[in-house]
C-alpha cells in the first residue's frame, strides 16, 4: 500500500489554477450492504497532482469502479476523507457535492452514457447547460470546438443514438471536458471498443492531458494503453498493490 | 429558455405516442369539465333569468299575514303565490314610510307598491278568477318588464284602463279597446277598457294577472289607502336572503325572497351543480392518476438519462423540476387542446338543439374565465400528480444507474 507522503508530489506539472495535489485520498474505506456488510476499500491512500495522467488497473472486483465513484462524488465513502482540489468532501452536502461534481469533475464511462434524446453537440454543451442554467453562444461555440477536437464535426446534429460505438465515446469524451474539469474520470472507456476506436479514443484522452493540464484517472484492462500512462496504480481485492510511474510513458517521448 | 423546460420539453417529446395519448386523455377530461359547466352554467343562467323575468326579487308582505302556509311545492309557486294573495285581509301598515325604509336598503334597485286580491272578469255570460293587481306602471315595469313584453297596446292605466295576459285575452276572446267588467267578493265591480296585453312567457301569470291601477284596484278590493305588497328588486339575486333580512330590521315586516317563493328551482340548481361538481371532480382525479401514471413509467424508462444528468451535476432540486415540469406542461398543453375541443363541443350542441325560431334550446356559457379556470385547474393537476414521480426521479441514485447502466 502506497504512503501517500512517499509519493513524488510535484511529480506532475502544476498548473496554475492550483497547486497542492488535485485528489488526495486518505483512509478510504467502503462497505456495502445492510444486514451482510461487506468491505471493498480497505483504506485506500492516494494522491493525484493536477495534469497527472494515471492508469488505474486490477482484476474485476477488484473494486475500481467504487474507488472511481467515490472519488466522482457520486457516492461517499464509509470511513476516511476525500479532498478534492483541497476542499474536504465529507463536509460537503448532497447539494454541495453535485455542485462540486458538476464543476470539478469530467466523467468518460464504459457505456458511452450519452443522453439518446439530444443532439451530440447537446450532449457536449450539457454540463455546462446544468451549471449555467440557460443555454448561450459561447457554450455552443465551445461544444462545438470540442467536437471539431473529436472529429466529429460532420456529426454535430446528429441525434447521440445514431452514432457508432468508437464515436460516441469520443462525445463522451468531449463532455467531459467541457467544464474544463480540473479532474477526469474514466471508467474503462475503451472497454467497448475495437482496437482501432480505443486507441482514438486513449489518443484524444492523451492530447486533451496534455493540452488542458487537468489530472487524468483511466480504469483499463488494456495493459498495452496502461503502459502509455505516466502512472499505473494496481488495486487488488480493495487495496493498493502497486503504485508505479512509468518512466517510458507518452509522457517522456 | 432553462436548462429544466429544454430537458423536460425533449423528455416528453421523446416520449411520443406516450405523450400523446396522455394529452388526449387530459384534453377529453378538459373538454368534458369545460362542455358540461358551459351548458350547466348556460342552463342554469337562463332558467333563472326566465323565473325573475316575471318575479321580483323580494316581495315585503304584512306582519302576521304568516298564515304561511309552507309555500310552493310543486307546479307553480307562482299560483300559490297568487293565491295567497287573493286571501289576503290586511294591509301594509304605515306604507309610505316602509317604501321609504325599504328603498334606502343598500342593494335595493327599485321597489313597487301592490294593491292585489282575488277577482272576476265576467264577459259575457263568461267569468274568470283573476288575480287583480294595482300597481304603478312605472315603478312596477322595473320589477316586472311589461312594456318590453307587450303584445299590443300599451302599459297605461289611466282611468279604467286594465292591461291583461295573451292568455286570459284567448279564453275570454278580448282585444285591445274591448270591455270587460271586474266583479271581487265584496260584490264590488266596474267596468273596465282592455288597454294592452302582455306575454310573460309564463301560462300561468299570463292567464290570471290583470292589471290596474292602485287607486282602481284599492276601490275594488276594498283596501281603502292601503297596499297589500312591495315587491323589490336588488342589485344581486343571490345576496337577496341578506338584504331581505336587512328590510325586515328595518320595517318589522315580512320579507320574503324569490328563493323561498322557488325553493324546488333552487334545490334542483343546487343538486344540479353538486352533480355537476362531483362529475368534474372526478374527472381531475382521473386526469391526475393519467398524468402521474405516464410519469412513474417515464422516470423508470429515463432512469439512465436521469442518472447521467445527476453525474454531471444535476442537483435534486433540478431534478425535481424538470419532472414537475412534464406534468405541468402536459396539464397545460392538453388543457389548451381540451378547452378548443370542450368549445367545438358547446358550440356543435347550441347551434344542433335549436328551437323552431332558431334559437338556442341550449344556452351555453363560454366566457374566457372558464377556459383560463380550466387550464390553470389541469396546469396544477399536473404537476401535483407529478410529485410522486418527480420525487422518485430525484431520489435515484447516479453511481446505481452507472454500474448497471
Ligand atoms: N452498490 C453495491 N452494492 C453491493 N456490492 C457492490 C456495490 N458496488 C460494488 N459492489 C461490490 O464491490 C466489489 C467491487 O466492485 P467494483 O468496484 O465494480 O469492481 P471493479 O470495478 O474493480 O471490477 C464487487 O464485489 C461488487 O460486487
Ligand atoms: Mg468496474
Amino acid at each position: 500500500m502506497a504512503d501517500p507522503n512517499e509519493l513524488p508530489t510535484g511529480e506532475g506539472p502544476a498548473t496554475a489554477a492550483s497547486v497542492g495535489p488535485i485528489l488526495r485520498l486518505e483512509g478510504v474505506r467502503k462497505s456495502f450492504g445492510k444486514k451482510v456488510i461487506t468491505e471493498v476499500l480497505h483504506g485506500i491512500d492516494l494522491v493525484v497532482n493536477p495534469g497527472e495522467f494515471v492508469a488505474m488497473v486490477g482484476p474485476s472486483g477488484a473494486g475500481k469502479s467504487t474507488l472511481l465513484n467515490l472519488v466522482g462524488l457520486l457516492d461517499r465513502p464509509t470511513s476516511g476523507r476525500i479532498f478534492l482540489d483541497g476542499t474536504d468532501t465529507s463536509t460537503l452536502n448532497d447539494a454541495g457535492l453535485t455542485r462540486f461534481r458538476g464543476e470539478k469533475i469530467g466523467f468518460v464511462f464504459q457505456h458511452h452514457h450519452l443522453l439518446p434524446a439530444f443532439t451530440t453537440l447537446e450532449n457536449v454543451m450539457m454540463p455546462l447547460l446544468v451549471h449555467r442554467g440557460s443555454p448561450d453562444d459561447e457554450m455552443r461555440e465551445r461544444a462545438r470546438q470540442l467536437l471539431v477536437r473529436v472529429g466529429l464535426e460532420d456529426k454535430i446534429t446528429a441525434r447521440a443514438s445514431d452514432l457508432s460505438g468508437g464515436q460516441q465515446q469520443r462525445v463522451a469524451v468531449a463532455r467531459a471536458l467541457a467544464m474544463h474539469p480540473p479532474l477526469v474520470l474514466a471508467d474503462e472507456p475503451t472497454g467497448n471498443l475495437d482496437t482501432h476506436a480505443a486507441d482514438q479514443v486513449f489518443d484524444l484522452l492523451r492530447e486533451f492531458n496534455r493540452e488542458f493540464r487537468g489530472a487524468f484517472v483511466i480504469v483499463t484492462h488494456d495493459l498495452r494503453l496502461a503502459n502509455r500512462c505516466d502512472r499505473i496504480v494496481a488495486i487488488v481485492d480493495g487495496v493498493i498493490e502497486s503504485d508505479t510511474w512509468k518512466t517510458g510513458g507518452d509522457r517522456a517521448t | 429558455m432553462r436548462f429544466e423546460v429544454i430537458v423536460s420539453l425533449r423528455f416528453l417529446r421523446e416520449g411520443r405516442f406516450q405523450t400523446l395519448l396522455t394529452l388526449a386523455g387530459v384534453a377529453v377530461g378538459v373538454a368534458v369539465i369545460v362542455f358540461l359547466s358551459a351548458l350547466i352554467s348556460g342552463l342554469q343562467t337562463s332558467l333563472v333569468a326566465n323565473t325573475l323575468g316575471s318575479q321580483p326579487h323580494v316581495v315585503v308582505r304584512p306582519q302576521d299575514e304568516t298564515a304561511r302556509r309552507m309555500v310552493a311545492e310543486g307546479e307553480a309557486a307562482v299560483a300559490a303565490r297568487v293565491e295567497k294573495v287573493a286571501v289576503r285581509t290586511r294591509t301594509l301598515p304605515d306604507w309610505p314610510l316602509n317604501l321609504t325604509r325599504i328603498e334606502r336598503v343598500p342593494g335595493v334597485v327599485a321597489t313597487s307598491p301592490i294593491a292585489a286580491g282575488a277577482a272576476f272578469v265576467v264577459k259575457g255570460d263568461v267569468s274568470k278568477a283573476v288575480a287583480l293587481r294595482g300597481v304603478d306602471t312605472d315603478r312596477f315595469d322595473r320589477i316586472v318588464n311589461i312594456t318590453g313584453r307587450l303584445k299590443g297596446g300599451r302599459f297605461r292605466l289611466d282611468g279604467n284602463d286594465v292591461v291583461l295576459g295573451v292568455g286570459l285575452a284567448r279564453d275570454l276572446g278580448l282585444g285591445i279597446g274591448d270591455k270587460v267588467r271586474l266583479v271581487t267578493e265584496g260584490g264590488r265591480s266596474d267596468v273596465f277598457t282592455v288597454g294592452g296585453l302582455f306575454d310573460l312567457g309564463a301560462k300561468d301569470l299570463n292567464e290570471r294577472w290583470v292589471l290596474a291601477s292602485i287607486r282602481n284596484a284599492q276601490t275594488l278590493l276594498n283596501l281603502e289607502d292601503g297596499i297589500t305588497s312591495i315587491e323589490v328588486r336588488v342589485d344581486s339575486i343571490f345576496d337577496a336572503d341578506r338584504m331581505a333580512a336587512d328590510i325586515t330590521d328595518r320595517t318589522g315586516l315580512v320579507a320574503e325572497t324569490w328563493m323561498d317563493i322557488n325553493r324546488p328551482l333552487l334545490v334542483g340548481l343546487k343538486s344540479q351543480n353538486m352533480s355537476s361538481w362531483m362529475i368534474q371532480f372526478f374527472v381531475v382525479l382521473a386526469v391526475a392518476l393519467g398524468i402521474a401514471s405516464v410519469l412513474v413509467v417515464a422516470v423508470v424508462q429515463k432512469s439512465r438519462e436521469i442518472g447521467i444528468l445527476k453525474a454531471i451535476g444535476t442537483s435534486t432540486r433540478q431534478t425535481m423540476a424538470i419532472f414537475l415540469l412534464q406534468g405541468a406542461l402536459l396539464g397545460l398543453v392538453g388543457s389548451a387542446l381540451g378547452c378548443a375541443l370542450g368549445a367545438v363541443l358547446a358550440v356543435g350542441f347550441r347551434s344542433m338543439a335549436v328551437a323552431p325560431d332558431g334559437s338556442p334550446i341550449f344556452p351555453v356559457d363560454l366566457t374566457w374565465t372558464r377556459f383560463a379556470a380550466a387550464s390553470a385547474m389541469a396546469t396544477v393537476v399536473g404537476m401535483v400528480a407529478a410529485v410522486a414521480p418527480a420525487r422518485r426521479a430525484a431520489r435515484l441514485d447516479p453511481a446505481e444507474v452507472i454500474r448497471y447502466g
